[in-house]
């Protein structure tokens, strides 16, 4: 059987990419905590904001680790899920709203 | 959900010596994760060492009403190794000379045991002040007789430290059982009137909370602002502090993390999350966790691996405090469930 692409041990090393390129992964890990650190939004709000992303951008490690995330923090299913679907709406409108460029095209080719 | 401990159902785990060979094989035997002893000796902390005793902690026995998926006790209603009279005598007159400022008194249902009551006014006569029961909510609606419960800890001056594991019934009734949430948002309502858990109220009751499955408790304050929110909101209780507590993979708790295939990952999260400044005010550093046949541990998860104290002194009967205190404590790798994030005893974080 073929090895899949993704191995979901491999999450844990993620830390590993500053091995090859020790400032810029450093830099980007600083970057990511802070990001996450309470600020003007809770981590509680950023963590649910960080799980419907990691659908829309369909990252299965993202996933795993912001479904682990919000379960810590006491977030219900419910609201991982009404958060996810925000990003399936947003994906979907983003995919709609294009129709008004299909029918100006229309409009224009058309006698 | 099963409703009978691990020790009824003939399970492996049942035998503290296999769950003692899980943890220090696999992962930790080839060098994936360092041990626990590796990583106290990088910050200098090994071997662990007691500091001033402040809490005796009692276990009165392993009965109980409920059998939580995640109980490091194994406790349940099948279990029927309780205290006898006669050790709680020894108890006793342990408490009339220790250093020891705190009884915390815990089970199983502690309650469960027919001389509680007795204990804890036998204890009071003796100079204790200061008692921490650990209930679980729900023996006070469990029977009649437990009904006058929340007055008793009330004329006691107890300290209520209770499991509330979430603020909705789904969540609450998968890991500690069917209808222990209403019970149990019952039992706190009882404690409310009587005083406990009010603003500014010297009837101290606090609340326990470990995660439904496999993964770390968050922040204990955040967590704690959404308990007090939802619970005043929805039900109007109050109650004083959340403890957030890590569950340690030991016991019911491991059981589910061999089952589920959470096991590997668990014990990552908990390396990852280890936090050198926590291992100061782990609770074996404070405590002796006394269980309900008056052996002597360090803690309360040390005894239910069976890890008596390292010291001539292993029972109650035998006790010299000097002696005791000069003792290091003993470590394995589920002593990462309290040194993780901001640590975890049982008065919630450490760091």
């Amino acid at each position: 059987m073929a090895k899949p692409y993704y191995d979901a041990s491999d999450l844990r090393k993620f830390g590993k990419i500053t091995e090859w390129s020790e400032e810029l992964g450093n830099k980007f890990f600083d970057y990511y905590g802070k990001v996450f650190e309470e600020g003007a939004l809770t981590a509680r709000e950023k963590s649910l904001i960080a799980l419907a992303v990691a659908h829309t951008e369909q990252c299965p490690y993202c996933i795993d680790a912001y479904t682990k995330d919000s379960l810590e923090r006491g977030i219900t299913k419910e609201q991982m899920m009404e958060a996810i679907h925000v990003g399936a709406a947003i994906k979907s409108g983003a995919t709609l709203v294009h129709g008004v460029q299909m029918m100006n095209k229309v409009n224009k080719l058309e006698m | 959900m099963a409703t009978k401990s691990l020790l009824a159902r003939n399970n492996d785990l049942a035998n503290t010596a296999r769950q003692m060979e899980i943890l220090s094989s696999g992962i930790f035997a080839d060098g994936e994760l360092p041990t626990f002893a590796d990583k106290l000796k990088e910050t200098k902390q090994f071997p662990l060492r007691p500091k001033k005793l402040e809490i005796l902690q009692i276990n009165l026995g392993y009965m109980c009403n409920q059998v939580c998926a995640h109980c490091h006790v194994d406790a349940g209603p099948d279990r029927k190794e309780i205290m006898t009279l006669e050790t709680m005598q020894q108890c006793l007159e342990v408490i009339k000379n220790t250093g020891a400022h705190t009884l915390d008194l815990t089970g199983g249902a502690p309650e469960m045991n027919p001389n509680f009551r007795g204990f804890v006014e036998a204890a009071a006569k003796a100079g204790i002040t200061d008692f921490i029961v650990r209930s679980n909510l729900t023996i006070i609606r469990a029977n009649k007789k437990y009904h006058d419960l929340p007055e008793f800890f009330k004329k006691h001056n107890i300290h209520v430290v209770s499991s509330m594991p979430h603020w909705t019934r789904g969540k609450t009734d998968k890991q500690r059982g069917d209808g222990v949430f209403d019970k149990s948002i019952k039992a706190l309502q009882m404690l409310n009137e009587v005083g406990y858990g009010m603003e500014g109220s010297n009837l101290k009751l606090d609340l326990v909370y470990n995660p439904s499955g496999a993964f770390l408790p968050g922040d204990q304050m955040a967590l704690e602002n959404d308990f007090k929110k939802a619970l005043k909101t929805e039900f109007n209780i109050d109650f004083h502090s959340l403890f957030a507590i890590t569950n340690l993979p030991i016991s019911r708790f491991l059981d589910y993390l061999i089952a589920s295939e959470n096991y590997e990952d668990y014990m990552f999260s908990l390396v990852e999350a280890y936090n050198p400044t926590a291992v100061a005010n782990v609770m074996c550093t404070n405590t002796i966790s006394v269980s309900w046949d008056g052996y002597l541990y360090d803690c309360d998860f040390n005894q239910m691996l069976n890890l008596k104290v390292a010291s001539k002194v292993k029972h109650i009967a035998d006790y010299n405090e000097g002696l005791l205190q000069d003792r290091n404590i003993i470590i394995n790798q589920h002593c990462y469930g309290c040194t993780a994030g901001a640590g975890s005893s049982c008065q919630g974080v450490v760091a």
